[in-house]
């Protein structure tokens, strides 16, 4: 397409939030969240982007202003990681339930105790429920794709939703790689300015955040579970606008080998891609395997996981997080209710990469070969791979 | 009035102003205020304390009470400094 | 500066329209009430309201109803400062870009004592240190009271509450009220009141100019609540009255850091005469009364001696 310039991914964040034009910026430092606001601070000091930065006390605070800002009528923008989400979390709920289109970059972080700052998707699980349209990205590149189709999607009146992008932290966020930025009319043209539905205006007096009875409550929850079901249309246009402007298409979900694949591996974020070496080296020496990389996560995306399943005889799920006492893993958990009183493929459940450890290819080709021994267990039989005894 | 999850506009938004108005908070009241007229100074006081703003000016400097929204509280009794308002028992 | 302080509303200036109309579901008597009438009279319809979980929110905001007559949102219970330092980023963006006409809209914070004091201190510290536009109006009647009258930090000494209620090992609330006005003033901010609506056209001057102060301006409202204080509906402007008669909540303005008190003229009343309308207080003994005057008495020294040290000058 155009000029490729190596950029940090969490610098790649920063460029695109620029380029989006966004109003206000609210983010309180949480490695490894830091580097995107510091380049942030840095361009709105310098005139280089328009905004105005909000150094709030607290993520808390971050989520609050980013939903006065936006009931504004202006285009927010915000980031955390693990335990900032985790104090935020209240305000994550609310932001989707009055439906105000925020975006927010997570760059994943295990939850504390104990306190890590390395990567796993134990803080994305926390804000499952939460109600805003979750996409998991893969590189740099795809990062700063899903700035502009998110706010895109978002904002979009038939939508109307806050949209998160989980971004492996470190492993993601604090690696240089290769990025084709697109031209600032471009981005202009694919993203108009926010028109919102309602604003806060003396012209137009309206209330946000009434409080609701029993007899009410249940409607305007429906109301927001049929929006976000709803969004899958608009967000598969706007995948399929920024694929005819820049050559890159996006979907729900990948696949890679499929066609002849009996078993396949399931990830998403960026282990997607060690998998994906793992992967081509069991091919090579003729296993019939192959890769599923999930990108959307809400809405889920059943039709899309389905197919990409079929026929296959098992899938081992990369779980990144945990969920204690109950089934394992929760993508796991995802897979098998998708598949629920189907034929289809037998789920096998890998807690892997937890707090950042390492995975190598040849850990995964050790799963595979461990599929036979577990493909008949139940969801209480998760494996928690590599756990030194 | 409750709402089809339809009807009900997106982030739950009420888009009419003043609303509450629809509520009849009289009907709490076991007291209701009368005012004497051959009293009052047409201070004001009345309106400017009274917590639901029930209390309107009539055009001719005197104040009347809304019964429609008065909850009975007694403030105005209690603050005329005319004793022009008197609380009665509602029957 | 100059002109703000020259800001004053009288009878003969009182605006006549209602802004928070008949028809909310407070209790008879709410003075809280009565003073965000009287605010929302003060700011008028260029106004964009936050407000906290609370008894103002929730007698307002019944869905689909709202007693609001401009535009007002309401998030959670301990963000209200978030909250409009967000709507006051938002509209100064979009002025500057030129998406929105150039027009001066009053951003106010509405929170209870616990939404300010207690829960909510963190983002009011946050949003008065970054210097927003805003108002902040704290209406306190001194409890969490929407959730059935629990003590908070801003509980006087000696009341009765749920959770600081009187016993063989306790006589109520065992500290001293946290003076959130003296917090808002070591924030540096250009303008802190103190008000109660019993004194309605100061408390309406007050939040006017603390509108129109460039910068944040913090207001403290004394609220009165017949219910959770256990006195009788009728009584609470007295009780408001009192409470700034006798010293217990004085009435000041903190302009720039200069202090102006603007208490009623004569000596203070004792505290007696205040505390004995309020059921909240009837199982203090002579001893507690006598502590209290002291300290009322104590406090109001030092509020003079500040306004001596740094007294406001036109």
């Amino acid at each position: 397409m155009g000029r490729r310039i190596a950029i940090e991914g969490s610098h790649a964040i920063s460029e695109a939030v620029k380029q989006a034009r966004v109003d206000v910026i609210a983010a309180y430092p949480i490695t490894p969240q830091t580097h995107i606001v510091e380049r942030l601070s840095e361009m709105v000091a310098d005139g280089e982007l328009d905004a105005e930065f909000v150094p709030v006390e607290s993520e808390h605070s971050a989520m609050s202003v980013c939903i006065g800002a936006e009931a504004a009528g202006a285009r927010a923008f915000t980031c955390t990681s693990g335990p900032g989400l985790a104090l935020m979390a209240e305000i994550v709920f609310i932001a989707s339930s009055m439906r105000l289109p925020i975006l927010m970059v997570l760059a994943n972080r295990t939850l504390s105790a104990p306190l890590s700052i390395w990567n796993d998707h134990s803080d994305a699980m926390l804000v499952r429920d939460c109600g805003w349209i979750q996409m998991f990205v893969n590189s740099a590149q795809e990062a700063y794709d899903h700035v502009f189709i998110g706010y895109r999607v978002g904002e979009d009146s038939r939508v109307l939703l806050p949209v998160m992008l989980h971004m492996d932290g470190f492993f993601l966020t604090h690696a240089i790689e290769p990025l084709e930025p697109v031209k600032q009319e471009l981005i202009d043209g694919f993203l108009p300015p926010y028109e919102p539905l309602y604003r806060l205006h003396p012209d137009n007096p309206v209330t946000m955040g009434a409080f609701a009875l029993p007899d009410q409550y249940a409607e305007i929850k429906k109301a927001q579970d049929e929006a976000l079901k709803a969004s899958y249309g608009p967000l598969l246009e706007a995948w399929k606008a920024w694929g005819e402007l820049t050559g890159r298409h996006y979907g729900p979900v990948e696949g890679l080998y499929l066609e002849d694949a009996e078993v396949v591996l399931l990830t998403a974020g960026s282990y997607g891609e060690v998998a994906h070496i793992a992967v081509e080296e069991m091919r090579a020496k003729g296993r019939p395997v192959g890769l599923v990389k999930l990108r959307l996560w809400r809405p889920f995306p059943y039709d899309e996981l389905r197919k990409a399943l079929e026929g296959k005889e098992a899938v081992v799920v990369i779980d990144r997080s945990v969920c204690p006492g109950g089934p394992g893993g929760p993508m796991a958990l995802e897979v098998r209710s998708a598949l629920y009183g189907r034929r289809g493929p037998r789920v096998v459940d890998f807690i892997v990469g937890i707090s950042g450890r390492d995975v190598t290819p040849e850990d995964y080709i050790r799963m595979i070969e461990r599929v036979p021994e577990l493909a008949q267990r139940g969801p209480e039989d998760y494996v928690f791979y590599g756990v030194k005894e | 009035m409750t709402l089809g999850w339809k009807e009900i506009r997106p982030g739950f938004v009420v888009t009419e102003a003043g609303s509450a108005r629809s509520c009849r908070t009289g009907d709490w009241r076991t007291d209701r205020p009368i005012v004497d007229r051959e009293k009052c100074s047409k201070c004001g006081l009345c309106y400017v304390f009274c917590p639901e703003g029930a209390v309107k000016e009539d055009g001719q400097g005197y104040y009347e009470v809304d019964l429609y929204y008065c909850k009975g509280c007694g403030i105005c009794a209690h603050e005329c400094p005319q004793g022009a308002i008197e609380m009665v028992p509602e029957v | 500066m100059k002109e703000v302080m020259a800001i004053r509303f009288t009878r003969k200036n009182l605006p006549k329209e209602e802004l928070f109309v008949s028809g909310h579901r407070a209790c008879q008597g709410c003075g809280e009430m009565l003073a965000v009438r009287l605010a929302m009279k003060a700011l008028g319809r260029d106004t964009i309201v936050a407000c906290a979980t609370g008894c103002i929110e929730i007698v307002s905001s019944p869905f689909p109803e709202t007693a609001w007559e401009v535009p007002w949102i309401h998030v959670a219970f301990e963000n209200t400062a978030a909250v409009i330092s967000g709507v006051e980023a938002g509209l100064k963006a979009l002025m500057r870009k030129g998406r929105l006409k150039e027009r001066r809209i009053f951003c106010v914070g509405m929170a209870g004592d616990g939404g300010t004091a207690d829960i909510g201190i963190q983002a009011l510290s946050g949003a008065l240190e970054r210097g927003h536009d805003i108002l902040y109006i704290c209406f306190d009647n001194e409890a969490y009271m929407n959730t059935g009258i629990q003590r908070s930090s801003a509980t006087p000494f000696g009341a009765a509450t749920t959770t600081s209620p009187p016993g063989r090992k306790s006589l109520g609330q065992m500290t001293w009220k946290k003076n959130v006005p003296e917090i808002a003033v070591a924030h540096g901010i250009p303008y802190v009141a103190t008000a109660s609506p019993a004194f309605p056209y100061d408390l309406m001057t007050k939040v006017r100019r603390g509108a129109e102060v460039r910068g944040p301006a913090y207001i403290h409202i004394y609220s009165p609540c017949p219910t959770g204080w256990r006195c009788p509906p009728d009584l609470a402007i007295e009780v408001a009255r009192l409470a700034v008669q006798t010293g217990v909540f004085p009435l000041y303005e903190v302009i720039e850091g200069r202090y102006r008190i603007n208490q009623p003229k004569g000596e203070l009343k004792p505290v007696e005469e205040y505390l004995k309308l309020q059921g909240r207080f009837r199982h203090l003994d002579e001893a507690a009364k006598t502590r209290i005057q002291e300290r009322v008495r104590e406090e109001w020294e030092r509020l003079k001696k500040k306004a001596q040290a740094f007294p406001y000058e036109e």
